[in-house]
Formats: C-alpha cells, structure tokens, sequence
C-alpha cells in the first residue's frame, strides 16, 4: 500500500465517524485537530476503526502519531504492508 | 445441554443508556446480548398504546437539542459515537417554553432554543441580577459536568455566588430539578450544569413520533452491528464468585456468563440482584411523580392554549422540590404540550395533546385498595387540570374544552415501578450517582440513571461512555 492510500483510509474512517465535517480541504501536514473538531473520543475511534476494519493495531503509546493525515501514513504504511 | 451461552457483554435493560452501549460494543465485534425483562424497549422513555393511540412516556423533548452545524455538544458527540445521521431523528425544535411562577404563573421567564432569549427575559424581569447570571451562564459553558472525576458540590452553595434573588434562583432550579434531579432540594452542580445546559443553553426539539423515531433508530443500529436482545426475559440473579459476576440467572431459570456486565437497572436494584433483598433502601431516591395526559379533537392552540410549548411552574415564589406529604403537591409541576414543536405540516399532530407532571409521594399511593387507587387517582387528575387551568387559561370555557377531550390517562408513582423497575417509582433513581460506574464486582457496572448523565442525551451518553471507559478502552 502507498502513503497516499493509506492515507484515504483514514480520511475513510473520519468521513464514518464524523460526517458532519467537511473533509474536502484538509492540509495532510497540519494537525487534524487544529482543522477539525475531534475530540479524545474520536481519536479512540479512528484507533478502534482501524483495527475492526484492517486488523492494524495501534497502542496508546503511539496515538499521537495519528496527529495528521501524513503522520499517520508515515506510522502506518509499514503496518499496513507488513500485514500483506 | 450442558453448555453454557456466554457473551462478551451483557447488558440488563433495553432502556436508553443499554442500546446505546450495546451499538458501540456491537459495532467494534464484541458478542453483546441484551437482556430486557418487558415486551418493550426504551425504559423511563418508552410508549404505550390504548384504543389505537399512542403515548409517549418520559420524553417531553429531547433536550441538548443545537442546529445542524454545531459542533462539541453532547447531542454532536452521541451522534458520532452512535454513527446516527442526524436527519434519521427528523429533529423538530420546540417553538417556545417559559418558567412561570406565582398564582397564575404570571411571573415569567421565556426561553427557546437561542439562549439569547432567556439573557434577556433574565436582564427584563431581574436587572439587579444579569450580571451574575452572565458569569454564572459564563461558568456553565467552560464547566465539565460529564466529567468522570467532576467533583460533588452543592448547586446552591455555587449559584448563590451569582444569584442572590431568591426568586430567580427558584425560577432557574425548577426546570433543571424537573428534568432530572433526583436529589431533594439541592443536587450536584455537575448535574446542574449538564441540565442547565441541555435545557436552557441548548434547548428542546421533539422527533417525529416522539421517542418512538428514537427507540426505531437505535434498535435498527443495534440490530445492524449484530447485537442480540432477548425480550421478557429479566435477570433474576447475579452469582457473584471471587468479587466477579460469574453467571446471570435469568427469569426463565437458565444462565448465561459474560466477560462483561453492564447494569443500567439501577444502583440499589443492581446491587439486590448480587446480594439479596437485603440491601437496604437508604439510596432509593425519594422523588417520583404523576403525569396526567390530555388528548383532544383538534390543535391546543385552538383551545386557546397558544405556542407554549413546556411551562415549569410554581405557584408559590417558594419552590420545594421534594417528596410531598401529600400524595401529590400540585403547587408546582410541568406543562408539555407535544403539539407544539415547529413541524412540517405533514408532521403537525391531528390530534392537541397536554400533559402535567407533579410530584408525588410513593408511600401514599402503595397499598391502596384498587378503588381507593382509582378514585384518588381521578380525584388527582381533577386537581391537576384545575391547576393548569389557572396557570394556563384556556380562552375556551370548560365545557367546551371537556367537550374537546377525547381520552384521558394518568400514571402514578406504581405505574412508575412496575415499568422501569425504578424502586419506590424514582424516576431520576438513586441521588447517590456513580460517575465511574464501579460496583461491588470488579466485572459488573452500571450505566444509565445511576451512572448520573442526566436526561435522555445524557442516558444515551451514559451507555456510550460506560462502554468505552469500562469495555473498548481495555481491549
């Protein structure tokens, strides 16, 4: 999988669980929270989404690696493709 | 048939705060199973149907109500938990409330859903106040009452700081204390400020066809995640071994285990089915009620009735919240006329409807001999409408507006009980609440009413929160 796959993945799951926010301008480099409203909650779904739909785990020790959309492909890439 | 079913959760109560705990466990793979002693779902905020009509019980209005758009509020939080899309509630917003206070409620503070409206009716009615209620509304907004450590203090020693009229103070108390307290006097000003705010910072709107829209929409998400429910069929008992709940025997007599319970039946009546009866009453909340229902031929608002759409009223400046030595204390009470939220004409009620909730005292009407309980209960209903009456003239006589009633009903503090399953008919349960939901078996907790998110958002994010603190977030 590419970064930039990966990266919709997460913009999947955030249109899921927040679809009252609009997705269509969002800066991959800055903090998803300085753009969207998500709460502590929401960062704990996007988690759990993550590993009902991809089997990808990810520990708490690790959340603030989801900060923004090219931190998480950075994070995530190597899980996604050491899974296949 | 040696085997035991076991679930990953199970949840007693199909009530408010159960389903929505059980969508979320559902939703990320848990085995959850439901276990509901009714034929019916919802709990406190359920219906019923008689000659063909349907009535809504609890639910005056959903509270926490904000237009779309609006971000960070409860009702926003429940709906992204719940993966709900906000257009499958059809949200109709109330068109207008008031706290009426005095004789014939002539003192009155109005509010909607634009808390601009209550600032000035305060900075109107109450100059020397505004200033207090400003910063008071002020710390409301930045205050965490979901909090689960938020600490216990007394609302009153807290408002008085801001408030020193004793009408206003009276005046903002009764609809929050109305709505969900079920402390006598006094409550916690975390649960004062989770009301506070779902009723007159946020404000109401009624669903199409009442809870039931609701109770469709989180069964269908229930039932879409793969959740089990079984109906009429309550737990009886909690086998309690080494401080875990080790099985539930159920009222047919079988036993199922879980990894994980989740009680939303209530503190004390949680706690009987691990111990016994012998778990004393001491945090059996004492306030429950009666509400007398109206329906009539056409809109109330032809009846003269106007667009109030809930009055909280007193009719003394002394408000008491409390269990009244009477069987009911009508001096104060809520008037809810579920006719007037701004519908679509296609929504718009055929038929006018009124309902009045007082306080009531369970004692007075437990034991009664069935026509003593029916004669008091008509001579109840009598003195209720005498009441509305004089708070809310109708500007027909009446007999027209007898001639306009098409059925009548009225549930007491009994009624109460033996649907909820509430001890002595408390409605808002223990005044004890556990925020962290923790019990006396370290796999057992409670969710709903005695966790103490308050009102119906509230219930529904009780489960939620209950789920993911207690379940989700350790595995």
């Amino acid at each position: 999988m590419t970064k930039d796959q990966v990266k919709q993945v997460v913009l999947d799951i955030i249109a899921d669980i927040a679809p009252d926010e609009d997705l269509s301008h969002l800066k991959s480099d800055v903090r998803l929270r300085d753009q969207l409203q998500l709460d502590s909650m929401d960062f704990l779904d996007i988690v759990m989404e993550l590993r009902k739909r991809h089997g990808i785990e990810v520990p708490e020790s690790d959340y603030l690696q989801l900060a923004s959309l090219d931190s998480s492909a950075e994070y995530l890439t190597p899980k996604f493709n050491a899974k296949s | 048939m040696n085997s035991t079913l076991h679930y990953d959760v199970a949840i007693i109560g199909a009530g408010m705060s159960g389903l929505a705990a059980g969508i979320r466990l559902a939703h990320f793979g848990h085995r959850v199973c439901i276990f509901e002693r009714h034929n019916a779902v919802g709990g406190l905020n359920s219906f019923y149907s008689i000659a063909g009509r349907k009535y809504d019980v609890g639910l005056h209005a959903l509270t926490n109500y904000v237009a779309p758009g609006v971000k960070g509020t409860p009702l926003g939080k429940l709906l992204r938990q719940l993966r709900i899309d906000r257009a499958e509630l059809e949200l109709w917003p109330q068109k207008r409330s008031r706290v009426a206070f005095g004789e014939r409620g002539e003192i009155s503070l109005a509010f909607n859903n634009d808390a601009g409206l209550l600032e000035s009716e305060v900075a109107r009615g109450f100059p020397s106040q505004i200033d207090g209620f400003k910063r008071l509304v002020a710390l409301i907004q930045t205050y965490d009452g979901f909090g689960l450590d938020a600490p216990v203090e007394s609302a009153r020693e807290v408002v008085r700081q801001f408030i020193t009229d004793p009408l206003l103070e009276a005046m903002l108390f009764c609809p929050v204390m109305f709505y969900g307290s079920a402390e006598e006097r006094d409550m916690a000003f975390r649960d004062f400020v989770i009301l506070f705010r779902s009723i007159l910072l946020e404000g109401m709107a009624r669903p199409t066809d009442g809870v039931r829209r609701i109770i469709r929409v989180l069964l269908d998400k229930y039932r879409e995640a793969g959740g089990e429910r079984r109906m009429k069929c309550g737990v009886k008992k909690i086998i309690a071994r080494e401080g875990r709940a080790a099985a539930l025997v159920l009222e047919d007599g079988s036993e199922v285990t879980a990894t994980h319970v989740l009680s939303s039946i209530g503190a004390v009546e949680t706690e009987r089915l691990y111990r016994g009866e012998t778990v004393d009453d001491r945090d059996v909340g004492r306030l429950s009620f009666v509400e007398t229902i109206q329906v009539f031929d056409r809109p109330t608002d032809e009846l003269g009735w106007g667009d109030d759409t809930i009055v909280f009223f007193s009719t003394s400046p002394d408000f008491r919240y409390e269990r009244p030595s009477t069987q009911v204390d009508t001096r104060s009470g809520v008037i809810c006329f579920p006719g007037n939220f701004s519908t679509s004409p296609e929504t718009t009620l055929k038929e006018g409807m009124l309902r009045c909730t007082c306080l009531a005292n369970y004692d007075q009407w437990k034991n009664l001999p069935e026509e003593t309980y029916r004669a008091d209960k008509e001579r109840w209903f009598r003195s209720i409408s005498a009441t509305v009456r004089k708070i809310l003239p109708a500007a027909r006589d009446d007999a027209t507006v007898a001639q306009a009633t098409s059925a009548t009903d009225m549930f007491t503090p009994l009624t109460i009980e033996r649907f909820t399953g509430h001890l002595q008919g408390a409605v808002y349960g223990s005044p004890r609440k556990n925020r962290q939901g923790t019990t006396g078996l370290s796999n057992l907790y409670l969710c709903g009413t005695d966790q103490g998110y308050l009102g119906i958002v509230g219930a529904m994010l009780s489960g939620i929160s209950m789920a993911n603190f207690h379940v989700l977030q350790k595995s």
